[in-house]
Parts: structure tokens; sequence; C-alpha cells
């Protein structure tokens, strides 16, 4: 009897939702509290800038989650932010830096509005999966490069996914503003700064008079499939080994620098599948500075949720919320949209330096075993 | 990672590298050899200086002879050791290679150009040294291009509101010690991973400098100043060199100094001893009763400091005023200089230069209007140089360039 109850158990447990319930009843009070002390000092700031703190953070909520409209906004805010923190997250888990989820989705979107654009009369059925397809081939590539370099020369990710956002965006720009001849421009556009816009055939389907797309719905179907991938298959196996110990990995016999160039071809394709999404679904056309944040911000929203695929959702929800309630906060309190982007940072520091919160908090520091791999020195 | 490096080694690769840009130019310029009229490129050193005419197609050709013959044999793994000399000779020529090629049938400065090349190295430089102090005693530093962001941004700031622009250059540094201080804490006190630390810092800066941009800074008058050119006397009259090196502005001056009296200190006096035996073993070095916090807080602020330095040079030294995100990567691209560099305060001066080169040869490309397949090189392509040049070089380099051993692991006591 109590036999079957203890391997009742082990089988509830093994369950998603409850991991996650068990998770966020673990681990939930430091990012809550890291968000926290980040508002009151947001507060603060803005009380120091002499501006009414009160409706600032009122307006904040009612832009964000307080109306059906608002909700959807949000929603569609944050896809892909919950998209390129799995990017992220995937990378920390194999112990590799992936500040590059910005270019990753420029090249994916790069390769989206080529397929949306130059297919013309084909049915959306096949039109738009294609789309999606190229956006994760083009992010796939873009993140294999430093995943290749890393592995072979051992020349750090995090310099070199930031040298690529560059040339992403430098290739970007050319392929937008060079005028003899058009490449992706669009002759009709004025100020030479979009892409022409993409087929019907290839926008993602709507929900009619709004801007909610099934790219919520892709966000949460990957962050199942990469909770999936990391815990439940082989490779999710070997992932998470080189991220703990690459020198144990290898010694098991796993090939570290395929591994390493694998997880970081994942990463960017996830990255890729974001800048996918938000063509096809939302501006229908790339913008030269389009992403311009998004890389960093998507780092943040991993370290939010820990790295836990599963609560990237909550993490990418609550971040998207902020940017999305910062439109009606800076209009109640007349504030500049910097003081969101203050406050940004300021969870990022908590939540990235969790020992502040916790030395704040007066909570007990990290037991042995809980603390999370971001990323190794030079050349190791 | 070497050890796992199987087949092709480095040396072959660019041996290949050199093979293939030799088939290139011999293939691109044998037409034109033979032509009565050749094509002169004029390379001009200062106003009134010498001109040297080279006739473009018979020193490419030559140039594309030597390549491919010295990469050719540079593929067989048991000549490897002769042929190392020739790869390198191979290296020295290719600045003088693209130079010549770039200005076929037109004239360029090549003063001018390592003005520029000094010029727009001076920040890489810069913030090389910070990087230097910081990982000499043990402390990755990638927030480099965020303590720029911020001297830049509070400099500039205070420039505007004191209206004198040395106080906008102490601010600067002042900053950027502050961000250091920030770095230290979060790495050293509260042993955060260091990576995480310094992208913490890199995004509250640009947080910070856009918010006081936007807030403060567009609405205030505040005229193009920026620091103005001292010469130096006597040592600037000297010819040909003495107008580039020391005719220059203040921030460079600083850079210079810098270098030299960073190499003395860390390689000469006991100061510089114990931030290396810091870095390599700090357990040891506590044994000995040297502090390791108190050496690592000074040497993060230290390099802050000078990565506050860099900041100035952006929005004091050249442009006048205060953009977001001018820094554009720079803090990286000067990483990969300290490592280019091997750690060492003269190799990270060379590893700046080499991309101050890059950045200044996009400039020029696009004065000398260089065509590609018949129509104009586009400016974008060209703004990737560097950026490219960076990859290329710590492909290269990592591996063989040993970084301080205890790099990156927060020291427990």
């Amino acid at each position: 009897m109590t036999e079957t109850t203890q391997q009742h158990e082990q089988l509830r447990w093994k369950l998603p939702a409850w991991r996650l319930i068990k998770y966020l009843g673990l681990s939930f009070l430091v990012p809550v509290l890291a968000v926290f002390t980040a508002l009151v000092l947001g507060a603060l700031i803005i009380w120091l800038t002499g501006k009414d703190w009160m409706a600032a953070y009122i307006g904040l909520w009612q832009g964000s989650f307080g109306s059906p409209g608002a909700i959807a906004a949000t929603l569609v805010r944050s896809t892909p932010f919950i998209i390129t923190g799995l990017a992220v997250a995937l990378g920390f888990k194999a112990g590799l830096f992936n500040i590059g989820a910005e270019g990753q989705l420029y090249a994916g979107a790069l390769l989206a509005v080529v397929v949306g654009t130059s297919l013309v009369g084909w049915p959306a059925v096949i039109h738009v999966p294609l789309a999606i397809v190229a956006g994760a081939v083009g992010g796939m590539v873009w993140g294999a490069i430093p995943g290749y370099l890393k592995a072979r020369t051992g020349a750090h990710e995090v310099i070199n996914t930031i040298m690529l956002n560059y040339i992403a965006l430098r290739m970007t720009e050319w392929l937008i503003k060079n005028r003899t001849p058009y490449i992706l421009g669009d002759p009709l556009d004025a100020s030479g700064s979009r892409t022409r816009f993409i087929a019907a055939s290839a926008v993602l389907p709507h929900i009619p008079n709004t801007n909610l797309h099934v790219g919520i719905l892709m966000a949460g179907l990957l962050t199942f499939l990469v909770y999936w991938l990391l815990y439940h298959t082989t490779i999710g196996f070997e992932v998470r080994t080189i991220g703990a110990n690459p020198a144990a990995a290898r010694y098991a016999g796993i090939r570290v620098p395929r591994t390493m160039v694998l997880a970081m071809a994942l990463s960017g394709m996830l990255a890729g599948l974001a800048g996918a999404g938000e063509v096809l679904g939302v501006e229908r056309a790339l913008k030269t500075d389009f992403f311009s944040g998004l890389g960093f911000d998507s780092i943040a929203v991993a370290l939010l949720a820990r790295s836990n695929p599963l609560a990237m959702i909550a993490s990418g929800l609550l971040w998207g919320g902020l940017l999305n309630g910062a439109r009606l906060m800076q209009v109640r309190a007349e504030l500049s949209i910097d003081v969101i982007k203050i406050v940004q940072a300021l969870i990022i520091m908590f939540v990235a330096a969790d020992q502040i919160v916790r030395w704040i908090y007066r909570i007990r520091p990290h037991e042995p075993g809980d603390e999370m791999t971001f990323s190794r020195g030079w050349g190791t | 990672m070497p050890s796992y490096r199987r087949g092709i080694s480095r040396q072959q690769i660019i041996a290949a590298f050199f093979a293939i840009i030799g088939i290139l130019i011999l293939l691109g310029y044998a037409p034109h050899l033979g032509q009565p009229d050749a094509t002169i490129s004029r390379l001009t050193f200062g106003l009134g200086g010498p001109v040297l005419d080279v006739p473009t197609a018979i020193v490419m050709f030559s140039i594309g002879i030597i390549y491919f013959s010295s990469g050719i044999p540079g593929l067989l793994r048991r000549w490897e050791r002769t042929t190392r000399w020739a790869l390198w000779l191979n290296s020295l020529l290719f600045v003088p290679m693209v130079l010549i090629a770039a200005a076929a049938g037109k004239q360029t400065n090549v003063l001018t150009m390592i003005a520029e090349t000094l010029r727009l190295g001076t920040p890489l430089a810069l913030g090389a040294l910070a990087g230097l102090y910081c990982e000499r005693s043990g402390v990755i530093n990638i927030a480099i291009e965020g303590m720029m962001l911020f001297g830049a941004a509070f400099g500039f700031a205070a420039l505007i509101f004191t209206g004198n622009i040395w106080l906008g250059v102490l601010t600067a540094i002042l900053l950027g010690g502050i961000a250091a201080l920030l770095h230290g804490w979060l790495s050293i006190h509260l042993q955060t991973d260091q990576i995480v630390s310094g992208t913490v810092i890199n995004i509250l800066a640009i947080g910070v400098t856009g918010y006081l941009r936007r807030s403060y800074l567009l609405s205030s008058p505040g005229g193009r100043v920026t620091l103005s050119t001292i010469p130096i006397p006597l040592l600037s009259d000297i010819p040909l060199i003495g107008n580039v090196l020391f005719n220059n502005k203040p921030i460079f001056y600083m850079m210079l100094v810098l270098i030299v009296s960073t190499h003395i200190a860390l390689f000469y006096t006991r100061w510089g001893l114990r931030i290396r035996a810091v870095g390599e073993n700090p357990r040891a070095a506590d044994i000995l009763g040297i502090n390791v916090y108190r050496t690592r807080y000074l040497n993060v602020v230290v390099g802050g400091m000078i990565a506050g330095l860099a900041g100035a040079w952006f929005s004091l030294e050249t442009v006048g005023s205060f953009d977001d995100g001018m820094t554009s990567g720079k803090g990286f691209i000067a990483l990969a200089a300290m490592i280019f560099g091997k750690w060492t305060p003269f190799g990270a001066f060379g590893g700046a230069m080499l991309f101050g080169f890059a950045e200044a040869l996009g400039t020029r490309f696009q004065i000398l209007n260089v065509e590609l397949w018949g129509s104009p090189l586009p400016i974008q392509f060209l703004q990737t140089l560097p950026y490219i040049t960076t990859i290329v070089v710590l492909a290269g380099l990592i591996g063989r360039a040993t970084p301080p051993a205890a790099i990156g692991q927060p020291y427990k006591k």
C-alpha cells in the first residue's frame, strides 16, 4: 500500500504541471522579491524626478492587464519575449551565454520576409509554414556560427554573438535601404526604413479585429517542446551535461563540440522563430530598428524564469506587460519611456544577481547544487 | 578548445586563406599587366611630403605571386616550420596590398590613414586597458561597453551643466569608476557570475543613459564643443611622423601615457606583481598576506575609470554630443583587442590599432569609392569590417593566448 502511494507520489511529480507547482513553490520567492524591489526603486526614481508614482503604477497596471484589450495587446507583446527567453535559457543550460538573440531575430525575420514577399498566389496552408520554417533556418544558421567558433576555436560566444548582432543589423539595413536596385526595401515607402509587406497568404491567422495572432499558441507549444527536449530526450541530457560539467561530459563520451554547436543552433532557431512570428503576425514587414533591445531583454526574461522553460510563460508575460503598460504609464504620469527601461534594468540586476535580494531580505544563501551555470571564462 | 582539434591545423587554414587571395589577385590583375598606360596608385605622405607612384598591376601581381607561392607549401604539414615566417610576411604585406588596390587610379594619403588609425584605435586601446586591469586581477569585465556609455553620457551632461569640458572628462572617469564599483560589489563581494554582472551593467547603462539623454540632454542647448588639439612643441615639428603623433587631442596622449605606465606598473612594480599573483592564484596570494578582495576592487575600479575616460573620447573628444548607444560595440571590440594582445599593454595597443585600422579602412574605402562588381561597395559592408575582424582575430587567437588562471572565479575565503 505504502509502496503504491510512493510510486503514485513519484509519478505525480513527473507530470509537468506538478513540476511547475513544485518549482514555483520552492523558488518563486526570490524572483518575486526581485521584481518587487525593482518596482519600489522605480517608484523612488519617479518620485525623485518630481512625478506622481501612484498614477504611474496604476497606469502601468491598467495598460498591461487592466482590460481585455490591454490583455490581448500584452499577449501579443509577450510572444517574442517568451520564445527568445527560451532561446537564451537553452543556451544557459548548455553553459553558453547567447547574447546574440537580436542578430538571430533579424536573421530569422529576414528569411521569413523573403519567403513572405517573394511567393505570390500560394495557399496560406503552405505559405505560412514555409515562411516560419525559413525564419527558423535563418536563426539557426546565425546561432550555429558562434557555436561552431566556440567549439572549434574556443572563441567566447559572448563577444562573437554581439559582433554577429551588429553584422546582422548592418546587413538588414543594407538589404532594406539599398535603392539601386531595391533588394528588400519598399519603393512605396519614402523613409526607406522597411521592407515590402508580405503577401496576405503568409500572414499568421488572427482573431478578427485584433492583433492577437497564433504566435502566442506557438510560444506555448515551444515552451513544452523545449521542456520535453531538455528533460526527456538524450540530446537534452547531453546539452545539460556539457553545461554542468564539460569535462565529465567528455569523459562520459558525449561529443562536446557537436553538442555545443547543436545547442547554439537550436537556441538561434528559437530566436529566429520569434523573429518570423513578429514579422508574419504583427508588423507584416521588417523595419531596421525592429528588434532593438529585444535580445538583451530576452536575457532578463530567461534569468527571471531561472532558465526553467515552464516558467518562461509567466516571465515573458510580465516583461511584455511591463512594456505594454509603459505607454499608459507615460501618459498618466508624464514620464519618459526610459523610466520603465530603468525599472527593467533593475529587475534584471536583482534577478541576475539574486545575491542582492537574498542580502536585502536575509534569505539563506544558495544550497550547493542550486546554483545556475551561466557561462564560462575565456577559452575553456 | 584546441585539445579536440584534429585534421586541419590553424596554420593550414591561414595558408589556404593566403593562397586563395593570391589566386584571386593573380586572376584579377593578369589582364592588366601588358597594357601600355598602366594604372597608378599614388600614395602620398602628408601635404607637400614625398609621393610614391606605384604601378598598380605590376605590384599587385607580384604580391599575388608571393601569396600564392607561400600559401601552397604552407598547406603541407611537414613544411610548417619553414613556411611560418613566410606567412608572417604575408600578414605584413596585407595592409599595403589593400591600400594599393583601393587607390588604383587615384591617390590616397598614407599619413592621414595612420592618423585615422591612431585616432579610432584610442577608445579601443583604453577599453582594452580597462579590461586588462580587471582581468589581470581575475575579474572578467564584459561591462566595458556599459562603463564607456556611462562615461560618455555623464561626461557630456557635466559639460552641458558646468560648461567646463575638463570637468566633463573628470565626471566621465568618475562615473566609469562608480559603474565598476557596482561590478566589483556584484562579482567580488556577492560572488555573482561575472559575465552576468557585466551584462547587468551593460543593460543598466542603456536604460540610464537613454533616460538622461531624453530627459535632460536633448532639451538643453549645447554647442558641439570638443577637446581642442594640443600640438606638443618641438616634437610636432618632426617631419612626417611629428604631425601624426604629436599634434593630437588630449585623450590620445593620455592613452599613450597609460599604455606605457600600465606596462611599467604591471611588470616592474611590487603592486603589479601582486595584481598578477591575485589573478593567477588568489589562494597563494592570500596566504602570502595580499588582500585579494582589496586588490581586485582596486583594479576593477581603476579599469572602470579608464573605461570612463574612453567614454569621454566618444562624447567629448570626437562627436561633441551624446547619442543612444554611441559606443556601438567598441567595448567588446576592445576586449578582443586585449585578448589579441595576450593580456599585455603593448599587445593590447597593437590589437586596438589593428581594429582601428579596420575601421579607418572602411571610411577610406568610402572616400575612394571602391567598387565591387561594377557598383560602389555598400557603406554597411564597410561598417561591418571591425566586427568581422574581431570574429576572425578571436577565432584565430584564442587557445594560443592564455588568460590569467583564476579568471572568472569568485574568491571565497
